[in-house]
């Protein structure tokens, strides 16, 4: 089976059985720093201002595209904690079609204790990040119906 | 001797935990926290002698009237006005800036010029911003120095026969810098324009006396100072405030009212239109008793205790910078470790029971002065600890292992 042709469903199953395998919030948090730091996750050239999403505390870059009827997700994040977080929400969105990207739900994220990461007032960036990820599979769904 | 165990004894919310560690609260300089017996005071009120102010003649109104005009008399006493007349009670620092503001605009011409300083909080530039698009005046901005601390030789520059109005905050929120505001005032008046000081930061930490500063214009906060959040003052001279035009109209603030013309209640109801927050403005006074009682400068002197405890263990830690090093400051600390983004050392101390503010402060020109997309910003009460002071530096230093 081809990476892609995973589902969100079962990739988010598996992120769930990761994290119960850590103890406490320290061996969480390093997992999602140590994501951060060694995942290069956008290209530069695409870290330009039309790609950002302003967070009041940290910065977020993302940039799509279609490929094979996939959208292709790359994004990064000027605070580390956010980048790890983005790491795993580009592992569940990234490489769907768009349809099963409008679909999704990121409930996941509470169950694996990062919860407060996806609250809106956190101001981080993530939320609009979420909703940019859905919008881009909206605009790719029009173009490929 | 400071028994700031004793005092920790009034402040129930310091018994309390954060993510199972005992909270350590070093967010001071956004909101401080209220001590029991403010607490009672908010209690006693809607307990006891909750009502509508100044227009029931029934003992409950009565009650409340008394008490929320012995507050006004609290503030004025405290910050030593001349007249009661010449505080208005407001929602808070940002509503009694945004008063002058508008009461300005009917005063300003095409050409007058408003100085501001470079380590302003937003809520003390877009009021000014606003009032020179309505008006054709000119902003102009005092700099700061790499210290974080204004410089004096520039200001002077910008002063001219123009300069209508000068805003500086007495100290930076975002910094912690003492401004020289005696010497801000003395030099505005010089060419004959008026000053509003911001004194949200400054309250907290030391006593301000208006009339020896010679100030046309004080704002202060009182969930900054022990009390609670939705209220604060503006202290303005009787004479300027008589020229301001109101700034809502509403109840309270009318003296007659036809459809053909309204006139005007005196001070300082003319500029409290509508209920006000009766209960807030009577605990804003039970606040200032409080820190009154335990003493300005016994608070001044074990804050810089703190302060100067805090910037050595601090300092201590490789590859950590600490923004705005002025001589003069107050017991705020700015820093950032090398190459690693407040927010994340923000987010690993929470997880260890520690609340610090992070991000740019409302104060992005200072951000932007030094480069940086914000700092973690540790700010000290009296009620803080130097045990408090050693799990922040031992938070910061577990952030620094985990994040580099």
């Amino acid at each position: 089976m081809k990476i892609n042709d995973v589902s969100i469903q079962d990739i988010q199953n598996d992120i769930i059985d990761e994290f119960s395998m850590f103890d406490d919030w320290e061996e969480r948090y390093q997992y999602m720093i140590d994501l951060g730091k060694t995942l290069p996750l956008i290209d530069e050239q695409y870290k330009t201002d039309d790609n950002i999403i302003k967070g009041c505390q940290s910065k977020v870059w993302v940039h799509a595209q279609l490929e094979d009827e996939k959208v292709v997700f790359t994004a990064d994040s000027d605070a580390i904690i956010t980048k790890g977080i983005i790491a795993i929400l580009i592992r569940v969105f990234s490489n769907q079609s768009p349809s099963d990207i409008i679909a999704a739900n990121t409930d996941f994220i509470d169950e694996i204790g990062l919860k407060e990461h996806l609250s809106p007032t956190r101001a981080n960036g993530l939320v609009s990040m979420i909703k940019q990820l859905k919008m881009y599979a909206i605009a790719y769904q029009t173009q490929l119906n | 001797m400071f028994k700031v165990e004793a005092i920790r004894q009034d402040f129930p919310i310091l018994n309390r935990q954060v993510n199972g560690k005992p909270l350590v609260y070093f967010d001071n300089a956004a909101t401080s926290q209220t001590p029991q017996q403010v607490i009672d005071v908010i209690v006693d009120y809607y307990s006891h002698y909750n009502a509508n102010i100044h227009r029931g003649v029934h003992s409950l109104s009565q009650e409340a009237t008394d008490k929320y005009e012995q507050a006004r008399h609290t503030i004025q006493t405290h910050f030593n006005a001349k007249h009661p007349c010449e505080i208005i009670f407001t929602s808070g620092t940002t509503h009694g800036i945004n008063l002058v503001a508008n009461g300005f605009s009917a005063l300003l011409k095409q050409g007058d010029e408003i100085i501001v300083s470079a380590l302003e909080h937003h809520s003390n530039i877009v009021p000014w911003q606003m009032l020179c698009e309505r008006t054709g005046a000119n902003l102009k901005v005092i700099p700061m120095n790499d210290e974080g601390a204004l410089v004096m030789s520039a200001f002077e520059e910008l002063l001219s026969a123009n300069t209508k109005l000068v805003f500086v905050n007495h100290i930076s929120n975002a910094l912690g810098t003492i401004n020289p505001i005696e010497s801000i005032i003395e030099k505005a008046h010089a060419v004959g324009a008026a000053v509003l000081i911001d004194g949200a930061q400054a309250c907290p930490h030391i006593k301000p006396d208006v009339q020896k500063l010679d100030v046309d214009f004080y704002v202060a906060s009182g969930h900054k100072m022990c009390g609670p959040t939705g209220v604060g003052m503006l202290y303005g001279k009787e004479e300027w405030l008589k020229k301001l035009p109101p700034y809502q109209g509403g109840g309270e603030m009318i003296a007659e009212v036809t459809f053909e013309k309204t006139t005007y209640a005196d001070l300082p109801h003319k500029f409290e239109a509508g209920t006000p927050n009766i209960c807030g403005g009577i605990a804003f006074g039970a606040a200032i008793d409080y820190l009154n009682a335990i003493g300005f400068d016994d608070i001044a002197t074990y804050e810089h205790e703190l302060l100067e405890y805090a910037t050595e263990k601090l300092l201590d830690i490789e590859g950590l910078k600490i923004y705005g090093t002025s001589e003069e400051k107050t017991s705020v600390i700015s820093f950032n470790l090398e190459g690693i983004h407040p927010y994340d050392v923000g987010t690993i101390l929470d997880k260890m029971g520690i609340a610090v503010r992070t991000g740019h402060h409302c104060a992005q020109p200072i951000m932007d002065y030094f480069k940086i997309p914000g700092t973690v910003r540790a700010s000290f009460a009296f009620y803080n600890t130097k045990e408090e002071i050693d799990a922040l530096v031992a938070g910061v230093k577990k952030a620094k292992m985990m994040l580099s």
